[in-house]
């Protein structure tokens, strides 16, 4: 299709980075369907339940007690912002599934708020997702999803679920809200996997 | 063709509505309408063959033939300022969508809704308050002039609330600050209805807060979020 008549760029960017549709952004903006949920964290647990050999939960102290990991990594939102080098800490998603046995391909990832959103067990094993409690060194904003969230930077980021209190692994896939609503089943930045369709 | 294909639409008419926000009339080949509250994906291609992609808040009745955005011009922004700024009648641009199933209103919900708009937050909400949503609506902006869609929210005789968070007019009795527990307590009124709230991060995290502060649920609360 044609050019826009007067439209030129005005801004620079780190090209290479940048997936296509996206722009540089260096605020840390919010996207959420709702309220943002507030629990204290002695009422805290985070878990791991379905189709696995053992279902496991911590307290709020015992994963702290965790290994943890810092990382820097590009996040995009499907909204069309991209944030380059964003430093989290967090525990892998492989440490919590260490010596367990998944019986399923897939997960729910379960909110405080009731927001869930599906992956495929492939995109959060192996060194590609994380449970988050701590951004730019200081620990997570209630708005950003503290005290913890979901992390899977090489997906659009609804799947980085923001509150997260559990994994839910199962056999078959099962939309989550915003997948229900229209978005992606995958979100592939890198694809612009961004609609049903896409 | 696919909501998701993108088609060429043509500016068939724009308008200023402030000083910094225009509205566009689009005409979208093979366009069925949308649900009010959706927004659409735009894509704008340079002559150098730079694209830059950016998603808009329809501000037009459902059944309108040809969708209206509002754009506000964002300082340092790329495509709002060619939007408000650079645009005329004729001039083309990729459009794809309507997208968006949850910040919607239908005419089969039953009863009163709540409205909360900061800034360009109005606009989902002016096509949801177009499509017949029978709502009471308060509306943050910095001063009158900022005041998207002022005169059709005066002649729609709609329940509608200002605060002027930098200057409110001359003479001016009502809210004069940021929209907070106490003013929220005092409009929102028994906790019940669904609320829409829209605008910038900060304005919505607030006020979505304060709703549940004051005991309505979060399940009734549906917020959109503008960078």
């Amino acid at each position: 299709m044609g050019t826009t008549r007067g439209f030129f760029r005005r801004r620079s960017g780190d090209d290479e980075r940048l997936p296509p549709g996206q722009y540089l952004e260096r605020g840390f903006p919010v996207l959420s369907a709702g309220p943002t949920p507030h629990v204290p964290l002695d009422q805290w647990d985070f878990s791991i339940t379905g189709s696995l050999s053992e279902e496991r939960s911590w307290t709020w102290d015992e994963f702290l007690a965790l290994p943890r990991e810092d990382f820097t990594v590009d996040i995009h939102c499907v909204t069309t912002w991209t944030k380059l080098d964003t430093q989290w800490t967090g525990v892998s998603v492989d440490t919590l599934l260490d010596g367990v046995e998944l019986e399923g391909g897939y997960l729910t990832a379960l909110c405080d708020g009731g927001y869930t959103t599906n992956l495929p067990v492939e995109d959060v094993t192996g060194g590609k997702a994380w449970v988050v409690y701590q951004y730019d060194g200081e620990e997570l904003e209630p708005e950003h999803g503290g005290p913890a969230r979901l992390l899977v930077p090489h997906l659009y980021f609804w799947k980085s679920a923001k509150w997260v209190r559990r994994l839910i692994f199962t056999d078959e896939d099962e939309p989550g809200f915003w997948e229900q609503l229209g978005y992606h089943d995958r979100g592939d930045p890198w694809l612009e996997q961004r609609y049903q369709g896409d | 063709m696919a909501v998701t294909d993108w088609r060429e639409a043509t500016v068939a008419r724009i308008r200023p509505e402030t000083p910094r926000a225009a509205t566009m009339t689009l005409e979208v080949p093979d366009w069925h309408g949308h649900r009010a509250g959706q927004h659409v994906d735009v894509r704008l291609t340079a002559e150098d063959g730079y694209r830059a992609q950016r998603r808009y808040s329809i501000a037009s009745a459902p059944e309108g033939g040809a969708p209206q955005i509002t754009v506000v011009e964002v300082d340092g922004g790329e495509v709002s300022p060619w939007m408000v700024s650079v645009a005329r009648e004729e001039d083309r641009f990729e459009v794809r969508g309507p997208f968006g199933g949850w910040f919607v209103w239908e005419p089969a919900m039953l009863g009163e809704v709540l409205m909360i708009g900061g800034g360009s937050g109005l606009v989902p909400l002016m096509s949801m308050l177009r499509a017949g949503a029978p709502a009471r609506l308060l509306v943050s902006a910095r001063e009158r002039d900022d005041v998207l869609y002022l005169d059709e929210l005066e002649k729609r005789e709609l329940d509608v609330t200002f605060t002027y968070t930098r200057r409110a007019p001359l003479g001016w009795t009502g809210y004069d600050r940021r929209v907070d527990y106490s003013m929220l307590r005092e409009w929102a009124g028994t906790p019940g209805p669904r609320v829409y709230v829209c605008g910038p991060t900060a304005f919505v995290e607030s006020v979505a807060n304060d709703l549940v502060s004051l005991g309505h649920e979060a399940a009734n609360i549906r917020t959109e979020r503008f960078g």
